[in-house]
């Protein structure tokens, strides 16, 4: 279930970059980058369980597959957090920059 | 365990790596390419350093997602010895023998999927490079 959020993840973070490409102002491609490692990394987790548990890995209990949820979520929601404090500092449209000057008349 | 100290300490060698090449290299050549395969532009490719930070950004994107995710379980701590299947011999072993199998699939992994996204890159970068060819031979 963390596989498939953070592989979902990255593929929505995907279309919304090649849709605004090449302008890069919002900086998703730090988003794809990110999901795309994890979702990578996963998947060898995923098959290394696979070849411990068999087709069980399939069926895995309602709890787990919450508990799993829950990670997956969590990890999107840690994934976006950095990607923002990332565009804050980088500030590409510089609305930070505007906000903290005043132009005199 | 602690797999995805594998990928992170290839995160470390590619980030060095990436630095030393970026000071070796020299400026690309002009080349002529067609993006739209109706009009010829200059251009020059993306230096190899470029290139290289696809795989760190890979590399340390998922390597601190999944130390998240150790924390989430409780294998990695924020204090002395930082993994807690450091704290005894048995443990120990078991996740040196996880780092060895998943940390380092995962490496190889991320590592062919970027060896992948270069052959991709190389045969686009042709394309356009061909399509410049054929556009100017046909004006020419």
């Amino acid at each position: 279930m963390t596989l498939l959020t953070s592989v979902f993840a990255a593929i929505i973070c995907t279309i919304i970059w090649y849709k605004n490409a090449p302008k890069n102002e919002m900086k998703v491609g730090i988003l794809c980058w990110l999901y795309w490692g994890a979702s990578l990394m996963w998947l060898i987790d995923a098959v290394f369980e696979y070849i411990e548990l068999g087709a069980e890995y399939f069926t895995p209990d309602p709890a787990d597959m919450l508990n799993d949820l829950y990670l997956g979520l969590s990890v999107v929601a840690l994934g976006l957090i950095v990607w923002l404090i990332i565009l804050l500092i980088k500030d590409p449209k510089k609305v930070i920059r505007t906000a903290l000057f005043k132009k005199k008349k | 365990m602690a797999c995805f100290l594998v990928p992170a300490a290839e995160a470390v060698v590619s980030t060095v790596a990436t630095k030393i090449v970026e000071k070796k290299e020299k400026e690309q050549k002009e080349l002529k390419i067609s993006l739209d395969g109706v009009n010829v532009e200059s251009a020059s490719k993306i230096p190899f350093s470029q290139k290289l930070k696809w795989l760190n950004r890979l590399l340390w994107g998922g390597s601190f997602l999944l130390m998240f995710e150790h924390i989430w379980h409780g294998e990695v701590v924020p204090f002395f010895p930082f993994l807690t299947a450091a704290s005894n011999p048995e443990d120990a072993a078991e996740m040196l023998h996880e780092m060895a199998t998943a940390g380092v699939s995962m490496a190889v992994l991320v590592t062919v999927v970027w060896l992948g996204m270069l052959a991709v890159a190389a045969i686009i970068e042709k394309r356009a490079e061909k399509e410049a060819q054929t556009l100017a031979a046909n004006e020419g």
